[in-house]
């Protein structure tokens, strides 16, 4: 389960090695954006022996790898592979050629390096482009588990202000959520920037939520709390799955076909639904509350 | 097996990093040490970077390290960016 | 009107009868800029007097100068509540001959009402005095707030001196110490260097481990029982400890929780809580900042304190007695609750328990905020290097990678894992930290004793010895 994702500056050791304590369910270490030229080699070697030497107790980590029109990605994709990290970020993925390209570059240093895992890729989608060219990035290659928006460059890119309230972004995220969803694979919002507003970046946390997103970047761990509990399933929800679950097995077993629960009809997809809010409930240890 | 031909340096003196100065040596490894927390791990610190300089093939160089508490695999980036941006 | 004014420090030294092997105190509002110790030891020194017991609320890095008188034998003796790392560093590696005395900040009024620490010349730093003693840390260009430590001092001195910058006409309106005690009142240029006295103002933590520790400790007070009206709160001026008065504000203001009082050392951040209805009253022994120093001045639900009514345990009754939450810090932790603030791990003096014990003592829920390890050395060990707080007092340890309940707490325990707090065994701590950092080599120390550290209620809890010379 994978709600929030926290951007680590990967060339700031005392971040790094105090990262699996930050509350988010996977970290991003930052070789792009986060580092500045002359420390592209440190920031790579720093993370690179961080994966081989720390125990990060077991937590999903994802690094954000520079992009392909730069020098830099190459050897980054060669010396994390070597680590194996659950997932590369490729920030700037615009054409589906992209991604197909890092992809070759990963199964060669894969063998190379003997991997006994398939790394995964989630594209960082911040051009016009990508956006429009969102489901061929997202079927590029099976190695895509997930599309994540980065509202900073795309705005800059539309030509834009990048606001709190983000109506300048509502299509790039409608259309990446459905991209995401018609690829079947998972699909994540861009980072509130503002790490003193708490109020702005809940209401934030919630937007990204209603539209559908399975989870949300921050750069601040500050956020993290708000995007993990509004991420997760209420009390509420969990109850009525399992209402649903056992209303489908009470029904089961009387040989019914049509299922009503609270006076409305249970269709296929509110049972997924439940599987999925089950699911989750187990991964953060909820349970059913006392009836 | 790498060669130190020029001066180099990576690291910060921030907390939980490490300085690490490297230059050509004269013979065998010279390596002078301060750190924040010498009494407690300043053996481990030398053997970490005396292995990564193995690994990487210096026999002869001449290292400094400004330590503020930095864990090994830090020590270890640290040493090895300061040998890549100072070897041949 | 003359009154009791004289023309120097020099003056009101001979005046006050000051002889060899006698106590001369000192109180610390004016923190690292205070400069009245140095001008007063400095003309002790020039007086001849020796062989004295230096006995000060506090020592700063400020006060160097007393390394001197100490190679000359001014100064044989010190008792102090809290010593920074440079004098700390000294004194460890064995510059002093007798042992320092650290009492707590409630223990010394006790000691000196009590008699077990008594003092023939009390020097008290004033930002405002008139002619004849009536003063008050409030006003003037070196105000530093309350003056609570230094109440004991002029109370139960033989002799009391008032050292200011600022002298006014008769009477000072609003003073904090009455004339009654005081004896002598000398008119310098300057106390000391505001810059050192108070900081501007202080910043909400950005580190993000610091804001980790915070909300957990926010979440502890929440599930702990305790946050209802009527809640009473103390906490330290470390960045962690003002993240979470941050954090304890928002949820009071969010729950309409209307609170009894703020204690202790107070900073802006216990004034912003005030202003917006978190408290009723702030309770003030010393101000850390200038947010503090203009609410002590200008709020009347702002009241200063004595160190006495603070925390002394031998009074009728103080204030940490009636405390619910305070959160404190430590250098080190161990596996019994024992905390270290007195020295580093590597046994080097560079604190003191300060209030640390006192509150510990009284509070209803006293914890520890302090992350898993810093720079490289862990905070929870099997055994602390000194122990200037029992682990009979401590109930919670928080740290970014999880929360130790002490076992004598089952209830609270059950409380916070029933919260969904990640409450693991202290043990684990140690060995998460040690996964982490490798097991540290503890350094060894040599066998002469260099400072004593004697609990709020005057029993020796522990030893610190003397470690090798750098």
């Amino acid at each position: 389960m994978r709600r929030s994702m926290l951007f680590i500056p990967g060339n700031t050791p005392n971040l790094v090695v105090n990262s699996p304590y930050l509350g988010a369910d996977a970290i991003i270490f930052d070789l792009e954006d986060a580092v500045s030229p002359g420390e592209k080699d440190a920031a790579r070697i720093l993370v690179r022996n961080t994966l081989r030497y720390l125990d990060l107790g077991g937590q999903e980590t994802i690094v954000r790898i520079n992009a392909i029109d730069t020098d830099y990605w190459q050897k980054d994709v060669e010396e994390m592979v070597a680590q194996g990290p659950d997932l590369l970020m490729l920030p700037k993925s615009s054409r589906p050629e992209d991604v197909r390209t890092v992809d070759e570059a990963i199964t060669r240093a894969e063998e190379r390096a003997g991997a006994r895992r398939r790394i995964r890729l989630m594209p960082l989608i911040e051009t016009a482009l990508g956006v429009e060219n969102a489901y061929a990035v997202a079927t590029a290659s099976p190695r895509v588990a997930a599309l994540f928006l980065g509202a900073e460059d795309l705005t800059a890119d539309l030509r834009c202000q990048r606001t709190k309230e983000g109506r300048e972004i509502e299509y790039a995220r409608t259309r990446l959520v459905t991209a995401a969803r018609a690829a079947d694979i998972d699909v994540y919002d861009t980072p509130f920037t503002d790490v003193n507003d708490d109020e702005g970046a809940w209401r934030d946390v919630e937007t990204a939520r209603a539209l559908g997103f399975t989870g949300k970047a921050s750069i601040s761990p500050r956020h993290i709390q708000a995007i993990n509990t509004v991420f997760s399933p209420s009390q509420e929800e969990v109850d009525y799955a399992y209402e649903v679950m056992e209303a489908i097995r009470m029904a089961k077993e009387q040989g019914r076909g049509a299922i009503a629960l609270r006076g409305k009809m249970i269709d296929a997809p509110i049972v997924a639904r439940a599987r999925r809010t089950l699911e989750m409930a187990r991964e953060i240890g909820m349970e059913r509350s006392e009836a | 097996m790498a060669e130190i031909v020029r001066k180099a340096a990576a690291g910060t003196l921030e907390s939980s990093d490490v300085y690490v100065e490297i230059a050509p040596g004269e013979a065998g490894i010279d390596l002078e040490l301060e750190s924040v927390v010498k009494e407690q791990f300043g053996q481990a610190i030398e053997q970490v970077v005396r292995q990564v300089l193995q690994e990487q093939g210096v026999t002869c160089a001449r290292i400094r390290l400004v330590d503020r508490g930095a864990l090994d695999c830090v020590i270890r980036a640290r040493v090895e960016t300061a040998i890549v941006r100072g070897g041949e | 009107m003359q009154g009791k004014v004289v023309g120097s420090i020099r003056e009101a030294i001979v005046l006050s009868g000051l002889r060899s092997g006698m106590t001369v105190s000192f109180h610390h509002h004016l923190r690292n800029g205070d400069y009245v110790l140095n001008l007063v030891m400095e003309q002790i020194a020039a007086l001849g007097i020796d062989h004295l017991t230096v006995h000060a609320s506090s020592l700063f890095d400020i006060h160097a100068p007393l390394l001197d008188h100490i190679k000359s034998h001014v100064v044989t003796k010190i008792q102090t509540d809290y010593m920074s790392a440079r004098l700390g560093r000294a004194i460890s590696e064995g510059a002093m001959e007798e042992p320092v005395e650290f009492r707590t900040h409630g223990g010394r009024p006790s000691a000196i009402e009590t008699g077990a620490a008594p003092i023939d010349v009390a020097f008290i730093a004033a930002p405002a005095s008139d002619s004849m003693g009536n003063c008050s840390g409030k006003y003037g260009k070196s105000a530093c707030g309350s003056l609570g430590y230094a109440f004991p001092d002029a109370m139960h001195a033989k002799k009391v001196v008032v050292i200011t910058d600022n002298l006014v006409p008769y009477p000072l309106v609003g003073w904090s110490i009455p004339e009654t005690y005081v004896d002598y009142v000398v008119a310098v240029d300057a106390i000391g260097d505001p810059a050192g006295i108070v900081s501007g103002t202080t910043q909400i933590t950005r580190d993000p481990i610091g804001l980790m520790m915070a909300s957990y400790a926010v979440r502890v007070i929440q599930h702990s029982g305790l946050l209802k009206d009527g809640f009473s709160f103390q906490t330290g001026a470390g960045g962690a400890s003002l993240a979470a008065a941050k954090f304890l504000k928002d949820v009071m203001v969010r729950e309409q929780i209307r609170g009894s009082f703020g204690l202790g050392g107070i900073t802006g951040y216990l004034v912003d809580m005030l202003r917006e209805g978190c408290f009723e009253t702030l309770l003030d022994v010393q101000c850390f900042d200038l947010k503090a120093v203009e609410s002590i001045r200008t709020d009347p639900r702002h009241m200063e304190i004595s160190a006495s009514h603070y925390a002394s345990p031998t009074v009728r009754s103080s204030a940490v007695d009636h405390l619910d939450v305070v959160i404190l810090g430590a250098t080190e932790v161990d596996t019994d609750f024992n905390v270290n603030v007195h020295t580093d791990s590597g046994g080097s003096i560079m604190g003191g328990s300060g209030g640390h014990s006192d509150t510990a003592a009284g509070a209803k829920l006293a914890m520890i905020i302090a992350p898993l390890f810093r720079a490289r050395l862990p905070i929870v060990t099997d055994r602390v290097t000194c122990i200037s707080t029992p682990g009979r007092d401590i109930d919670v340890l928080v740290t970014q990678a999880g929360i130790a309940v002490n076992p004598r707490q089952p209830e609270l325990q059950d409380r916070l894992k029933q919260a969904g707090l990640p409450v693991v065994p202290i043990e684990e701590l140690k060995t998460a930290a040690e996964k982490v950092t490798g097991v540290p080599t503890r350094p060894a120390h040599g066998n002469r004793a260099v400072a004593k550290v004697i609990s709020r209620t005057g029993e020796l809890l522990d030893t610190i010895y003397n470690i090798p010379r750098r």
